[in-house]
């Protein structure tokens, strides 16, 4: 795999990680946030509604004791009786001591004529005959008015009631103080920005509204179709979104108006809103940093597995290189040898029968002689070209051979001697020099050495020096080779024979070369032990034995050339 | 002492013939085989001291051959012959109970030393027989 598809397959992987995660996550809020808007919105309205329904109601309540005193005062008096300035000034005395919000009371017959006054304004003798309200009250025997101004030039409204006694019709006429009545819609309207007021069907205010207008003004309320109950109407006015509540009242075609804005109403759910979306953020956050994370090491891991596998397919590939030349180098010498032996053979024959001196004594058989030892020496030759051969067919397997250690080290230390040099190391060789012979294969040796000089330069890197010291052993030889290195760190020490360990950066260090000494010594019936300080250096020992006997049997006898 | 007798079987014809002529001028009885069957024909009718047996061969096999003689002929000793020089088909000839081997080409004077060797060994173990 190249780098590329090694960042492909990181990213899809996060994507996916992040797609199954944050996806039922965000849809969680989404609906969390959906139904709590929904049922706050919907809390809300009933409240509103129920807020209007309520005051509605309470002004329906004050509009009918109003509506029952002034039915009282003309039920338990008489026309002749209330006509009686100083008797109506003493109704009118205890009828505003009871409701201050009656200011005047007025007694008018059945002409239209103001019989009595009571009250702050001089209105005696004014006639109401031509007033649309005395004809609905003289109709319906009682009558609420919309506000007007009247002749007293201020907003208010009336409340008539009218009175059969006898053959008469009289009217009790009664005004209401709009302060009050303002007062009482007032106390509905909450917060900053909300309003109350009344309207009459027209739409027009009875009440100033907060923002709305003055009394008499037109009130600033979309169109809607009543329904009899309470109704919620939603609009939106200079950019702020407003909601009323609008409730009939039961006395007049005045309609209770609450309004509230939906903004500010909502404050405390967008406040709400706006922590669940910060929570929902930090989960968010930290899925997105745990998955970058877990996918970033799976990843490192397939990358290194990968890595791994190409190494030893590397090694496998080149190990069946080398064995099928070996095979063929084998089956070439075989060849070869067949003929050789029958050539020498030949060549033996004819030496014998000279030797045998049946040819006498002449030149002639000198020259036989001569050329014979020829044919001998040149089959000799041909004879170590292919043994060559089949021990390059060998190496793959150990041989056993006798090894003198001291040699194959001072040889493969010359092998590195130019790199030794170039670097400014020491190298210093204390050689045992009665060190045994070992049987061995010196070429699998000579590989360990190698190794084990190749990491003790990187570890040295510039300047240090390198000891390779030989000693007899028990049944063994010994060999230390110490570096003036770096140094392995106590945690890695038991490591370094493993497979694929290495602390050297990537394309230099394939973490192979120690185990594979490992394995080497093994196989030849050695060992290898390090032993090392931070900082000082490092010292590996391995022990071979003089004689590896891999196989019970007597090959050692038998095995020469 | 007896004239050792020395059965070679090898597939190469004029080897055979040689090698057969070299001996018998150092005083060794020899006999000679084309091949494994045809060796053991032989040692069925004349009693042998060594048997030179090439490993490869068509046919029988030298391993396969050696196998066989080990069987019926214990006073028989082999040696095995190869131009393959491998560590293997040693090991493997002597763990069959080769009493030695040798690669191709050879120098007559050492074959002619395992062989005495080789008879002698025979030598031994048939009298610790005979006195067992
Ligand atoms: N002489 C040494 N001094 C310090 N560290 C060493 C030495 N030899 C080996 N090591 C440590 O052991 C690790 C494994 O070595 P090795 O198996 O040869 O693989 P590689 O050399 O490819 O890294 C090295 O990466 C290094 O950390």
């Amino acid at each position: 795999m190249t780098d590329t598809s090694y960042t492909r397959l990181r990213l899809s992987l996060m994507l996916l990680t992040l797609g199954l995660s944050l996806v039922p996550l965000f849809a969680l809020g989404f609906v969390i946030d959906s139904e709590f808007r929904e049922s706050y919105g919907d809390k809300l309205t009933s409240n509103l509604k129920l807020v209007a329904h309520n005051k509605a109601d309470a002004l329906d309540v004050f509009l009918t004791e109003r509506v029952v005193q002034l039915e009282m005062v003309a039920g338990m008096n008489t026309l002749d009786s209330l006509s009686n300035q100083q008797a109506l000034e003493l109704v009118f005395d205890t009828v505003h001591e009871a409701s201050p919000s009656i200011i005047d009371l007025g007694v008018i017959g059945q002409n239209g004529r103001h019989v009595a006054y009571s009250g702050p304004f001089d209105l005696r003798d004014v006639n109401y005959k031509d007033e649309p309200w005395f004809h609905q009250a003289m109709l319906k025997g009682l009558y609420i008015s919309d506000v007007f101004m009247g002749f007293r030039n201020f907003p208010h409204f009336i409340i008539a009631v009218k009175r059969r006694e006898g053959g008469r019709t009289w009217i009790l006429r009664a005004t209401i103080d709009s302060d009050i009545f303002t007062g009482l819609v007032r106390n509905v309207q909450s917060g900053a920005s909300g309003d109350a007021y009344l309207v009459n069907r027209e739409g027009v205010l009875q009440t100033p509204s907060r923002f709305g207008g003055k009394v008499l003004g037109q009130a600033s309320l979309p169109a809607y179709r009543p329904s009899g109950d309470v109704d919620v109407v939603r609009w939106t006015e200079d950019g702020t979104e407003l909601v009323a509540g609008i409730a009939p009242l039961a006395h007049t075609d005045w309609r209770l108006v609450v309004i509230e804005n939906q903004q500010e109403e909502l404050s405390p759910l967008l406040r709400a809103q706006s922590l669940i979306f910060g929570l929902f953020l930090i989960c968010a956050l930290m899925i997105a940093a745990g998955a970058y994370l877990s996918v970033g090491s799976v990843v490192k891991r397939l990358q290194k597995a990968d890595k791994a596998r190409a190494a030893m397919d590397a090694a496998v590939v080149q190990s069946n290189k080398m064995a099928s030349l070996g095979k063929l180098a084998a089956g070439v010498a075989h060849e070869i040898n067949n003929p050789l032996s029958i050539i020498r053979e030949s060549a033996g024959w004819i030496r014998d029968i000279i030797n045998d001196g049946e040819l006498g004594e002449s030149t002639a058989v000198d020259d036989l002689q001569e050329a014979t030892s020829d044919i001998e020496r040149h089959v000799e030759r041909a004879r170590t070209v292919t043994h060559r051969m089949l021990g390059f067919a060998r190496r793959m397997e150990p041989l056993q051979e006798d090894v003198d250690l001291n040699m194959l080290a001072r040889q493969t230390v010359s092998f590195l001697e130019n790199e030794i040099r170039h670097r400014n190391i020491e190298v210093e060789c204390r050689f045992d020099q009665d060190l045994p012979l070992i049987t061995t294969d010196a070429n699998q040796i000579q590989q360990v050495i190698l190794n084990l000089l190749e990491n003790a330069i990187d570890a040295i890197g510039h300047d240090g020096c390198i000891e390779v010291e030989t000693r007899p052993g028990d049944g063994a030889v010994v060999m230390d080779i110490a570096d003036s290195g770096e140094g392995i760190s106590p945690e890695n020490v038991s490591k370094v024979f493993d497979p694929f360990f290495t602390t050297k950066p990537t394309g230099e260090g394939t973490g192979l070369g120690l185990s594979i000494v490992y394995s080497t010594l093994k196989k030849l019936g050695g060992g290898i032990d390090v032993r090392s300080e931070r900082g000082v250096g490092t010292t590996f020992t391995i022990t071979l034995p003089l004689v590896h006997v891999s196989i019970p049997g007597r090959q050692e006898e038998s095995w020469t050339e | 002492m007896d004239r050792v007798r020395v059965l070679v079987v090898d597939d190469e014809a004029d080897f055979l013939k040689l090698i057969k002529r070299r001996l018998e001028k150092r005083n060794v009885e020899v006999s000679v085989a084309p091949g494994g069957r045809e060796a053991l024909d032989h040692l069925a009718g004349q009693p042998t001291d060594v048997v030179i047996l090439d490993v490869r061969m068509p046919g029988m096999s030298g391993i396969d051959t050696l196998k066989e003689i080990r069987k019926r002929y214990r006073e028989t000793e082999v040696i095995m012959l190869t131009g393959h020089g491998s560590v293997q088909s040693g090991i493997e000839g002597i763990s069959h109970g080769a009493y030695d081997y040798m690669l191709k080409p050879f120098n007559i004077d050492d074959l002619l030393e395992r062989i005495r060797a080789a008879c002698e060994r025979a030598r031994l173990k048939k009298a610790e027989r005979e006195r067992a």
